[in-house]
């Protein structure tokens, strides 16, 4: 927590204006039963993303449940003249790091398995966190999410390597690869993980803090509850 | 004046030195880019790098991809062919997934950039502008081009061990996609162009 934050902080939200999340217009709500609309992009307007902690939990939770199938599922199957074999996500690094590709399976061990259990993990903090209206370490928390933002599309790399060897390695009867139902599981992850993150709505991190210092000497300007 | 989008707080508009980029005072999060002093040579050279993308891509999803030598036999796939397999095998969902992220959504996404940057080069108005900026920028997330890039890498690592790989000329136009896509998307400012969709007439 900021000790120092005891001054407000001027917010669109004190000022009693809503901030339009497609093109970041500042405009005044439209009077009470009509639903306001930005000017300039035409967005629907809504103080914070409408029902933004259920949907991130919503997704959150289904995607925590096809992470069981996504890694323990075959996301590969390769069958040849000496046999078939089976292989999860974890296998597939396993043989990059035999075969000596390092590099390349702390890659795909990253990309495969820390970040998607690293969303799942910080996303169900930041929304718990949200939900319980915390003030600690805002600026962290803030910084946390864009992280997440940042590499949760990089989770896809698998399916890629998966459609690749799939595409290539079609020789009949010698040799043949076809994607494992893993695959799936683990795309939808990857999907829903990111639906979380965009649903997430970050001001929710901020509005604790904010809603700390309005003392009834310092409310907000439009008188509504912070 | 406007608001930060990751933590409400309000910014005071400030003229930024050219290549600097204007983040929030309180969570730092990043607002905009600089503007160029000349507004039309930063269209302009955004439509550049937008063209050339495009003509990239276009190129990356005509050609092979890898080919592959094995025991006498040449294969060789396009993202597109790869794609087509994963569909026949059942793996449909998969297949649309791949398409989508790979193909459609990167295709749609140039597109709609060209949409809007042509007619303001030219000084004119784009038809429909906020839907297809509203769309663009929608979608964006989900274009990932430079991800499939990399699996590319990883799936030639593993096949080079058991066959002999030949990269297509595919593989190259990908590669310099990763850097054109990024330096097209980086200078496509959304602030910007909302800022000209309402100066342009």
């Amino acid at each position: 927590m900021t000790g120092g934050m005891a001054a407000a902080a001027p917010t669109a939200h004190r000022a009693g204006l809503l901030s339009c999340h497609v093109c970041g217009r500042l405009s005044r709500p439209a009077a009470a039963p009509m639903a306001s609309q930005c000017p300039r992009c035409g967005t629907g307007l809504h103080r914070r993303r409408p029902a933004s902690l259920l949907r991130t939990w919503a997704f959150l939770f289904a995607a925590a449940v096809l992470y069981v199938p996504a890694n323990v599922l075959p996301v590969m199957r390769s069958s040849s003249l000496f046999g078939a074999q089976d292989d999860t996500i974890w296998s597939g690094i396993v043989y990059l790091w035999l075969e000596g590709s390092w590099f390349l399976a702390v890659l795909v061990f990253v990309a495969s398995i820390v970040v998607p259990l690293a969303k799942l993990l910080v996303l169900g903090t930041l929304a718990a966190s949200a939900q319980a209206k915390s003030t600690a370490a805002p600026l962290l928390r803030a910084r946390a999410y864009r992280v997440i933002e940042f590499v949760g599309r990089w989770s896809m790399l698998d399916i890629y390597v998966v459609t690749l060897l799939v595409g290539l390695v079609q020789l009949q009867s010698v040799a043949a690869i076809e994607a494992g139902p893993g695959a799936l599981a683990f795309g939808a992850v990857v999907v829903l993980t990111m639906f979380a993150s965009l649903s997430f709505d970050p001001r929710l991190i901020w509005d604790p803090v904010d809603a700390q210092v309005d003392t009834p000497a310092n409310p907000p300007a439009d008188g509504r509850r912070a | 004046m406007w608001a930060c989008h990751d933590c409400d707080a309000l910014q005071r508009e400030v003229s930024l030195p050219s290549g600097g980029s204007a983040r929030c005072w309180r969570c730092g999060a990043l607002l905009c880019r600089a503007c160029d002093d000349d507004d039309s040579a930063a269209v302009e050279r955004t439509l550049a790098l937008t063209l050339a993308a495009a003509v990239l891509f276009v190129v990356a999803l005509a050609f092979p991809l890898v080919g592959l030598d094995m025991q006498g036999s040449h294969h060789s796939t396009t993202l597109g062919g790869a794609v087509a397999t994963l569909w026949q095998q059942d793996s449909k969902l998969v297949a649309t997934l791949v398409a989508t992220t790979t193909m459609l959504l990167p295709s749609l996404e140039l597109g709609a950039m060209l949409w809007l940057l042509l007619p303001l080069a030219l000084g004119q108005r784009p038809a429909a502008g906020r839907e297809v900026l509203r769309g663009l920028l929608a979608i964006r997330p989900w274009g990932m081009v430079e991800v499939f890039v990399l699996g590319v890498l990883v799936a030639l690592v593993k096949l080079a061990s058991i066959a002999s790989v030949l990269p297509g000329v595919a593989l190259w136009c990908f590669g310099g996609l990763i850097f054109l896509f990024a330096a097209a998307a980086a200078s496509f400012d959304a602030h910007q162009t909302w800022h000209r969709l309402e100066v342009a007439r």
